[in-house]
């Protein structure tokens, strides 16, 4: 304990010594050409995509790279009243879970599908947090189609990491607790009822579907990061976790006791066989399983009841403890598979173990001992070598094609160049400040496309004109193709970056849908030209087949609505041509506007509150003529007998 | 299309090469016109779209597919009389278009707007960009004969 206290002040020492350094005003000398690297001219294009986790804004951000321009948010865990995403009919459903509605979340990772260990633009991943889910967005039409929620989890943090031929996506709880099938016992039987679970879900390789397949039962530790084997190591994924010490109060300081936590090795392919082989224990569960469809441009939640549990201390020979200085947090596997990154938060070196010698260590049956009936290797054993005095805070490595690897630094703000056959610190950086994650393009795969290295750093300080207490999220973009790293550009991002993936702008750009075609729309309530558009009453909800194109709604008079009615507006955009979405919006909507795509229906439900006439219009500027773009509907008391009349360009 | 193209540049080609052989070239006559110049000068606009023919009776399956398209794409413009809404109406239009120009404005709207004469004199009227409405050529000709039926052909 006193060792502990110890340490923790000598920590703050030096992070007080190396805030004065930051105050008294360095910039950041940038390289000379600088400017020439990142300028991206008027109407050209940028290199990569990159694709950053939002943290507490729920969402997926879209940057050009090296221009650090934003091109999009997508909306994926949280509304979006901006494009109606969870507010119109059609999204509603992305949103369920099985505590319902819930209308945000806390979205740290993600990944990029994969095939033969390289990226291959089909999807991205991302793992929501607090409300255990993880999500699909199609990398075609930037939209997320499909939403998962993971049970028997208290907190999906290790997640979604990606098997080498995106056969799996892992979710590994960060927070341990009972299962849900025995879900109240008294918090100090933590060690004996809480479990953590390390959830493999499958990805349909034609149509990308995902499915739960397997959960494994672990102890009741906290699973940090994991990364997936690669080439010789393919079979194996590795989770980092911290609270071996299973506290349940003030981990802070219960949870730094121990001078080694774990990696946790899984051989998923073993697991895969017990699966299938009927071996495991299938549990009664309830969760949410929400789907997109884009020819019907509509949501649905389906209820799923099974999960098959796996249990390593039944089920031998498939997974393994590998000790792990101080509370471990990235987990990172090179190009080659060969070595595994392990970073102590609180660690003083940067442990790398060997695959090789895992499973040497494996097939000779030398372990030290057992974990709660897991197998425990022997850190010597398995170690490949120690990175010495690379920095204070190690937190995550991404990889180079040169046999390089880049680690950030939380607590010395930096980032540090190492070989990872060497273990020789090779160059070191300074990022402003305290980076988090960091992101080489392809850094995470077989082939990384190396170039840049960027560090999404925690905190902004004086980086940026001031916005109030709150300011913008500093990301920092590094030159990485000399031997010594380069920064080139600050950029802000929104929400709260966490990991990041970037990929060459080549194997997304020219698949992008442009259009739905309005042949083949099967939306129930499409109205496919100008002909279908209608309003039907059935009892007090009365639907609206609208359509819209520049520069009109039709219809755009109705009359015959009465206070206490329900009105859905099945808004169909006309448009067939890229580029031309048009918005719907109504007075006193206590909801959101929403944006229709060329093509698309999409609803959204209006309550009126109040007797009148209330104008709706379209939101989003589309023609010389858009201000005109507008109608009115008449609501009258309830029960009046004002008759239900609806019309567009009737001689006035 | 394409094999129409090359037929359409031989001819050009052979037509150079004639008038080459017979009298001494001289250098201050004017350089054929490209295909794309001729298709413009004689009204046809400017696409794929070089040559249709054109069938009497009309073909009956041809007006039903064409006005499904236009119920579903082109009427919350196109009116059937000669009143404009956001385009001009139909009526007449196969009396006062080509049907290549027609079916090349159809299908390649945004070329059309920025060289044919024709087209931005329609825009400047109608102050709205007619849009792309992703319709393919076989289907650009149903909606021509429906324009043929509109217009009284029978």
């Amino acid at each position: 304990m006193k060792k502990l206290l110890f340490f923790l002040a000598g920590l703050l020492l030096v992070i007080a010594a190396l805030w004065q350094c930051k105050t008294k005003g360095v910039a950041g000398a940038s390289a000379g050409d600088a400017a020439q690297k990142v300028y991206v001219a008027p109407g050209t294009y940028d290199e990569f995509y990159n694709f950053v986790s939002g943290g507490f804004n729920g969402q997926v951000s879209v940057y050009g790279l090296p221009s650090g321009r934003m091109l999009k948010i997508i909306p994926v865990f949280s509304v979006f009243p901006e494009n109606g995403y969870g507010y119109s009919e059609e999204t509603k459903p992305m949103l369920m879970t099985s505590h319902g509605f819930v209308p945000w979340d806390d979205q740290h990772h993600i990944s990029m599908s994969l095939t033969n260990g390289e990226q291959d633009g089909r999807w991205m991943f991302a793992n929501a947090n607090n409300t255990p889910r993880v999500a699909r967005v199609d990398l075609a039409s930037f939209r997320t189609q499909e939403i998962l929620e993971i049970p028997n989890s208290g907190g999906n943090h290790s997640s979604p990491f990606i098997t080498e031929n995106s056969e799996y996506i892992v979710a590994g709880t960060r927070f341990s607790i009972p299962m849900d099938d025995q879900p109240d016992v008294p918090i100090e039987t933590y060690k004996d009822n809480f479990r953590g679970t390390a959830s493999f879900i499958s990805i349909d390789p034609k149509e990308g579907h995902l499915k739960l397949a397997f959960q494994v039962l672990l102890p009741g530790i906290n699973l940090d990061l994991s990364r997936s084997g690669k080439g010789p190591s393919h079979d194996w994924f590795f989770f980092s976790c911290y609270n071996s010490e299973r506290a349940n109060t003030l981990l802070e300081v219960n949870a730094s006791q121990n001078d080694k936590d774990f990696i946790v090795a899984i051989n998923w392919k073993k697991a895969e066989e017990y699966a299938r082989a009927g071996k495991g224990v299938t549990k009664k569960v309830r969760y949410a399983h929400n789907f997109y469809d884009e020819k019907t441009h509509t949501a649905t939640t389906k209820w799923e009841t099974e999960a098959i549990m796996l249990d390593p201390k039944v089920l031998k020979d498939f997974a393994y403890f590998i000790p792990c200085p101080k509370s471990p947090h990235g987990c990172d596997v090179n190009p080659t598979g060969e070595y595994i990154v392990g970073s102590g938060k609180l660690a003083a070196i940067i442990p790398v173990f060997s695959f090789a010698k895992m499973q040497k260590a494996i097939a000779d049956r030398n372990f030290e001992g057992e974990y709660d009936g897991i197998p425990v290797l022997k850190y010597e054993d398995v170690l490949h070598g120690e990175v010495k005095k690379p920095g204070l805070g190690p937190l995550h490595t991404e990889f180079d094609n040169n046999g390089n690897a880049y680690t950030s630094f939380f607590v010395s703000s930096e980032i540090v160049k190492w070989n990872v056959q060497s273990l020789e610190v090779v160059d070191r950086v300074p990022t402003y400040y305290s980076i988090g994650h960091l992101c080489v393009p392809g850094g995470d795969t077989k082939k990384p496309h190396g170039k840049y290295v960027i560090a999404y750093n925690k905190i902004t300080k004086d980086r940026y004109l001031p916005t109030g207490p709150e300011l913008a999220q500093s990301a920092q973009l590094y030159d990485i193709s000399g031997e010594k790293m380069k920064l080139l550009l600050d950029f802000p991002t929104v929400g709260e970056p966490h990991y990041a993936n970037a990929i060459p702008a080549s194997l997304i750009k020219d698949k992008s849908v442009k259009i739905y075609p309005l042949e083949e729309n099967a939306h129930p309530y499409v109205a496919k030209g100008e002909a279908q558009a209608k309003v039907v009453r059935e009892g007090n909800k009365v639907h609206v087949y609208m359509t819209a194109i520049r520069s009109h709604l039709t219809p755009d008079n109705i009359e015959g609505v009465r206070l206490g009615d329900e009105v859905y507006f099945h808004v169909t955009n006309l448009e067939q041509d890229w580029d031309v979405p048009h918005g719907f919006a109504v007075k006193g909507a206590a909801t959101a506007e929403i944006l229709i795509m060329p093509g698309e229906t999409q609803t959204l439900l209006w309550k009126p509150d109040r007797v009148g006439v209330v104008p709706f219009y379209c939101t989003d500027f589309c023609s010389a003529l858009h201000q005109e773009m507008q109608g009115y509907m008449r609501v009258s008391p309830a029960g009046s007998n004002v008759p239900l009349k609806f019309s567009t360009g009737e001689p006035q | 299309m394409k094999t129409w193209y090359s037929a359409l540049l031989l001819f050009v080609f052979a037509l150079a090469a004639c008038g080459g052989g017979d009298t001494p070239k001289k250098s201050s006559a004017p350089p054929a016109p490209s295909p794309e110049e001729q298709m413009l000068a004689e009204g046809k606009g400017i696409g794929e779209v070089k040559f249709v023919e054109l069938k009497i009776p009309l073909e009956a399956e041809r007006v039903s597919r064409g006005k499904a398209i236009y119920d579903m794409k082109c009427s919350a413009c196109h009116k059937l009389d000669d009143k404009r809404v956001v385009g001009p109406g139909w009526k007449d239009v196969t009396k006062n278009r080509k049907p290549e120009w027609i079916m090349n404005m159809i299908t390649n709207v945004e070329i059309m707007l920025e060289k044919d004469d024709e087209a931005q004199k329609l825009l400047e009227l109608c102050l709205t960009r007619m849009p792309n409405q992703n319709v393919s050529i076989g289907d650009a000709r149903d909606v021509l004969e429906f324009m043929r039926a509109n217009d009284g052909e029978k």
